[in-house]
């Protein structure tokens, strides 16, 4: 596999702790949640990968919402 | 034929307004960058406002563009009066607030307004100011006693110690002044910026706060407080006339005796 920029693994370092946060979730809403993340990750898939300033802000906003979103009190994502 | 002879439209005897003035045309070059579509490069956009039928300040031309020109222009107002501190904006190169600051009348050149700089931006003239808000509560701005008063009523201060907080208490946290300064804007993670260290000395001089001896070590280290290189930039551009620049000197020189 080809080595990954900063920038790209900055990306996979955040899907991976969100979907990693899908396992404090109650089981029956798992898939709802691994649904949403990808979702919202393939939304911005065909980005070039040049963009930094772009992906950059990707990065903060996924950041914020995944900080958001791993309350304990947040139960379901549809 | 005959009826226009009889009213002619053009009459020099017709009476009109004294004022009937020429439209003064200003026009404004505003960021415009739109989080939902990121991968489009923020832009100027330019507007035209006729400034005889607008307000005196920025931001009634501002809310005059948003309701009659482009609603989707995005900004933060509330009190139109300079008390709130939401309009902090860069208008033609220099921070300040949106409603404090008039519209240059000379229509020949253009306003630039852009937000806040060196800041995440939210949306067009919107700026991120979470970190800004987790500083000034790193320095817990409040309060910290460790006996209370003995008729059980309010802290007592002279009237002489109340003096003080004069030209410190007025500061509305607009972030005008730590966003003008380069210091901020190259250490914005560690340094304070003048916004926050004007409130930690607010709260070290305080007469009625017991806590002067921590407030202290927080700030003892080459960053919080050091970054400040008296550039005083923040002092220039203050739009409520405060002085964050000379409460940082005096910060200073409380530390060095330490």
């Amino acid at each position: 596999m080809a080595r990954l920029s900063g920038l790209q693994r900055e990306v996979l370092k955040l899907y991976r702790i969100c979907i990693r946060a899908t396992y404090t979730k109650p089981s029956e809403n798992r898939l709802h949640w691994r649904d949403y993340i990808r979702s919202e990750f393939d939304k911005h898939k065909l980005l070039p990968k040049k963009s930094f300033s772009v992906i950059e802000h990707l990065l903060r906003v996924g950041n914020r919402r995944y900080e958001m979103y791993r309350d304990p009190s947040i139960k379901d994502v549809r | 034929m005959l009826k226009s002879l009889l009213r002619p439209s053009l009459s020099p005897l017709r009476r009109t307004l004294a004022t009937a003035a020429l439209p003064r045309v200003k026009q404004f070059q505003i960021y415009r960058w739109n989080p939902d579509t990121p991968e489009v490069a923020p832009k100027l956009q330019t507007y035209d406002v006729d400034l005889n039928a607008c307000g005196p300040m920025v931001l009634d031309a501002l809310l005059k563009i948003k309701n009659e020109q482009d609603s989707t222009l995005t900004f933060r107002r509330s009190c139109r009066e300079g008390i709130c501190g939401s309009c902090a904006m860069n208008i033609g190169g220099v921070n300040t607030l949106a409603c404090l600051c008039r519209i240059d009348n000379n229509t020949s050149k253009s306003t630039k307004i852009y937000p806040l700089p060196h800041m995440y931006i939210v949306r067009d003239l919107v700026p991120d100011l979470t970190h800004f808000y987790q500083q000034y509560k790193s320095i817990q701005p409040y309060l910290q006693r460790d006996d209370h008063p003995a008729d059980g009523r309010e802290n007592l201060q002279s009237i002489e110690d109340r003096a003080k907080l004069d030209g410190l208490y007025e500061c509305i946290l607009c972030a005008c002044c730590s966003t003008s300064c380069p210091s901020y804007w190259w250490n914005q993670e560690q340094y304070l910026g003048p916004a926050v260290l004007m409130q930690a000395y607010r709260w070290l001089i305080d007469s009625r706060d017991q806590a002067g001896k921590i407030r202290k070590e927080m700030l003892q280290n080459s960053m919080s407080l050091y970054r400040c290189h008296t550039i005083m930039n923040c002092s220039r551009t203050c739009p409520k006339g405060l002085n964050p620049g000379l409460a940082i000197a005096e910060i200073k020189k409380q530390l060095a005796f330490d």
